[in-house]
């Protein structure tokens, strides 16, 4: 399973890379590993805004669907078209491939986010 | 996952890359490469399945062959020795108990496989219903290894482990006694993915090596090893029915468009008032296929609107590997079963408009 340095993470297995006030958003190598083959995934309108923790989209696998938080408060700026059109995308690099681009709306909430190291632990808590 | 039960192949699914889940009170794998490459094996070449969680039941004596004709929707009396026949068992509301293969070895012993989930039910409703005719019932499920191997390549890489020409097993026909590395298996040409293939019936302390060896035989014949998870999208697209999902104790067999395992012209069997009074009076409702015209993915148990109402659900949906499409069967009123017609799934409380198209998603590459 591959974690990347410098992203923050969540217990649901969404990374964000934070670029200033703007920021990309995804589901980590973790999460796409255990949802195995990704066939659909929604994606927000642009211009929409969501609360730290709300579902912003949601992604499908053969067998089930779940939805995807989001990190931290932000207004979407862009949404990944590419992964919309091929979902195994995201099956084949989960990091390269970012679901949304956000304006964020309250950076202190950043702070509320895992490290690389704290999600490893994490993740090994849930095997 | 405590308390549940484990087949004799259990120790092989981490080998091959098992996920394992709990399926109706069984730890079997889902998936071991992922569904849709185990899909794409069976259709393109073949499938090794661990399907030992069906429960198996023994009839025999005297009256074997009147006890299972009152019992099952399906006429054996046609049935030669070793040919084997699908069929529902129902309530006598016309409701399905479950559906099951009857493999008929001689008119006095029949042998009956069922679903996992349904054995305990399946075999306390044969002992009910038992009552006057001279049988012995068995249930010996628990003893019993089943292997599926399915896909066009099934018959070349079996053909390696067996010394008779496999092409004398007629579809829907078995062959006892098969010896597979000296050990005695029950080979029939059956299955539950719309392929050509067998499945493979042995003692449970063999089962590992039967495994193997065919895993052996298979290795450069791309033969994968499948789960549960490609099993339900191969039968899906083949329009074979799940219990629970196209038939359940409260959709009948008419409702769910198999009336051809339904022979309502057989003298009696259980069920048969409720379903002819059915088929005489018209169906309410049935089971058609659907094709999403918008985007998502069709669950079970989502609703199916027309003109803004209710009208069903989804029984089963999925993103089609072969078709690449969303499809889905669902169990609409008559009024709006008809092909072309427009209905609407929700999913996640957005109606999506659908399309209702024939449920021949994928034709049936069996050998005859």
């Amino acid at each position: 399973m591959r974690i990347l340095e410098n992203l923050l993470y969540t217990n649901d297995h969404e990374w964000i890379r934070v670029e200033g006030n703007e920021a990309y958003i995804g589901i980590t190598d973790y999460a796409q590993h255990a949802l195995g083959d990704i066939v659909f995934v929604e994606l927000p309108e642009v211009d929409a805004q969501f609360n730290a923790g709300d579902a912003f989209g949601v992604i499908e696998s053969v067998k089930a669907a779940a939805d995807i938080y989001i990190p931290v408060s932000a207004r979407i700026i862009e949404v990944n078209e590419e992964i919309s059109d091929d979902p195994s995308l995201v099956n084949k690099d989960a990091f390269e491939n970012w679901m949304i681009k956000v304006e964020l709306l309250d950076k202190s909430e950043l702070d509320n986010l895992m490290t690389a190291k704290d999600y490893e632990e994490h993740c090994s808590k849930e095997e | 996952m405590e308390n549940l039960k484990r087949t004799p192949l259990y120790e092989i699914y981490s080998k091959y890359g098992g996920k394992v889940i709990d399926f109706a009170g069984w730890e079997l794998p889902v998936q071991y490469d992922g569904i849709i490459p185990e899909h794409e094996a069976v259709r393109n070449s073949a499938g090794i399945f661990d399907v030992s969680h069906m429960g198996e039941i023994e009839v025999k004596g005297k009256e074997a062959f009147d006890f299972i004709q009152n019992l099952i929707t399906n006429d054996i009396s046609k049935l030669e020795n070793q040919q084997v026949i699908y069929s529902m068992m129902c309530y006598e509301n016309g409701g399905v108990v479950d559906d099951l293969l009857v493999y008929k070895f001689n008119d006095e012993h029949y042998f009956l496989v069922v679903n996992a989930s349904n054995v305990d039910k399946d075999f306390q409703w044969m002992v009910q219903n038992k009552k006057g005719f001279n049988v012995e019932l068995d249930n010996i499920s628990s003893n019993i290894a089943e292997i599926a191997l399915q896909g066009p390549k099934a018959q070349d890489i079996l053909q390696k482990l067996v010394d008779f020409d496999l092409s004398e097993i007629k579809f829907f026909y078995c062959k006892r006694n098969v010896k597979i590395d000296g050990v005695d298996c029950l080979v029939s040409r059956t299955g539950y993915t719309g392929e050509d293939g067998f499945e493979i019936y042995m003692d449970n302390d063999n089962a590992v090596k039967i495994w193997e060896k065919i895993m052996d035989a298979g290795k450069n014949e791309g033969l994968k090893a499948a789960g549960l998870g490609c099993r339900d999208t191969l039968r899906f697209e083949a329009n074979l029915p799940l219990y629970g999902n196209e038939i359940s104790e409260t959709i009948t067999p008419l409702e769910a468009g198999y009336g051809f395992f339904v022979k309502l012209d057989k003298e009696n069997f259980i069920g048969k008032r409720a379903l002819l009074k059915q088929k005489e009076e018209g169906l309410k409702r049935k089971i058609v296929g659907f094709e999403m015209i918008d985007k998502g993915i069709p669950r079970h148990g989502y609703d199916v609107l027309a003109n803004g109402k209710v009208t069903g659900f989804v029984t089963t949906g999925y993103f089609s590997p072969t078709l690449k499409k969303n499809i889905g069967l669902a169990i609409v009123d008559i009024e709006n079963s008809e092909l072309g017609s427009e209905v609407e799934i929700v999913i996640r409380n957005k109606p999506q408009r659908a399309k209702v198209v024939s449920r021949k998603f994928y034709t049936k590459n069996y050998k005859k």
